[in-house]
């Protein structure tokens, strides 16, 4: 049970590596260059998660993202893709540990989300990321992302892939 | 939204996660073979690459069909891309994310050292 694809290597870029690592569970792990306090802060920040939480390759933009982040605080982030469809998640911090952990739920699917728990593990001023997602079943997590029709530029890099894969391993 | 209703996801991704049955895969998408023949491929005993074929058999990914004395294996109903798919959906959406939280980071770093507010370590 324990698949997994990294990026590829880039003088640039850290490698983001993502593992599904139960039915339940999905596991996202990447290093940033600078401390846990700083990466922190652009996790905690409204203002700065704006600018990454809905990368424009992702085709979807963030029209507006609230975030109390304390223990018991909640969080709204409303995403649109086009000019009609919008997009809303929203959920709780259950934890708050300044600097090292943040736990919140995803409410946005009825009862019983999904509890992302991240934690930033400073080394040598470095940050290793941890992100852990645990669904309430394993059709929640095989049916996750919830991007709908936004996700155009991925499928169509994922197009690439399957053709490259389709030339290797053939039939489907 | 692409819907998995399909009960085989995680024997999927278990049978992927070694590299001589990716490569068992991959050999199959180039033509049938025999336990036999990829067993002399990949340099195992007929022991060995009957598990490895089982694992895959049991993930949908591969079936077999025994004439005679020869059992041939050929790519299975299930489509490999499903699953890589899938993972690679999300990693592409958390790498995207990531890469966008760098530049968020690299700012905010570069100010704290140019405003001198660095806290004593």
């Amino acid at each position: 049970m324990d698949a997994r694809r990294e990026s590829e290597p880039s003088p640039v870029k850290n490698p983001t590596t993502v593992e599904r690592k139960s039915e339940r569970e999905l596991v996202v792990t990447r290093t940033f260059n600078g401390p846990a306090r700083i990466v922190f802060e652009a996790w905690t920040k409204p203002e700065l998660l704006k600018r990454w939480w809905a990368p424009r390759s992702v085709g979807m933009s963030l029209l507006s993202c609230e975030a109390d982040v304390r223990v018991g605080g909640t969080y709204r982030f409303v995403f649109g893709h086009g000019a009609s469809e919008t997009m809303a998640f929203y959920g709780r911090y259950l934890e708050v540990i300044p600097n090292s952990r943040l736990v919140w739920t995803n409410e946005e699917g009825g009862d019983g989300g999904a509890v992302t728990t991240v934690t930033f593990d400073e080394k040598g001023g470095k940050t290793l990321l941890f992100l852990h997602e645990l669904h309430p079943s394993k059709e929640a997590l095989d049916g996750a992302i919830g991007f709908g029709e936004g996700l155009r530029e991925m499928f169509e890099q994922l197009d690439e892939l399957l053709v490259t894969l389709g030339a290797s391993v053939g039939r489907s | 939204m692409v819907q998995y209703s399909n009960g085989r996801l995680d024997a999927s991704f278990a049978a992927l996660s070694d590299a001589t049955r990716r490569g068992v895969l991959e050999r199959l998408g180039r033509a049938d073979a025999s336990i036999t023949d990829l067993a002399k491929k990949f340099h195992m005993t007929l022991t060995g690459m009957k598990k490895h074929v089982g694992v895959l058999e049991q993930a949908g990914l591969v079936t077999t069909e025994k004439v005679g004395r020869v059992r041939t294996c050929k790519l299975g109903p299930r489509q490999l891309e499903e699953e890589t798919a899938w993972i690679e959906r999300h990693r592409q959406l958390w790498a995207s994310r990531f890469d966008e939280l760098d530049k968020v980071v690299e700012e905010l770093y570069r100010k704290e050292k140019i405003d001198g507010r660095k806290k004593r370590e």
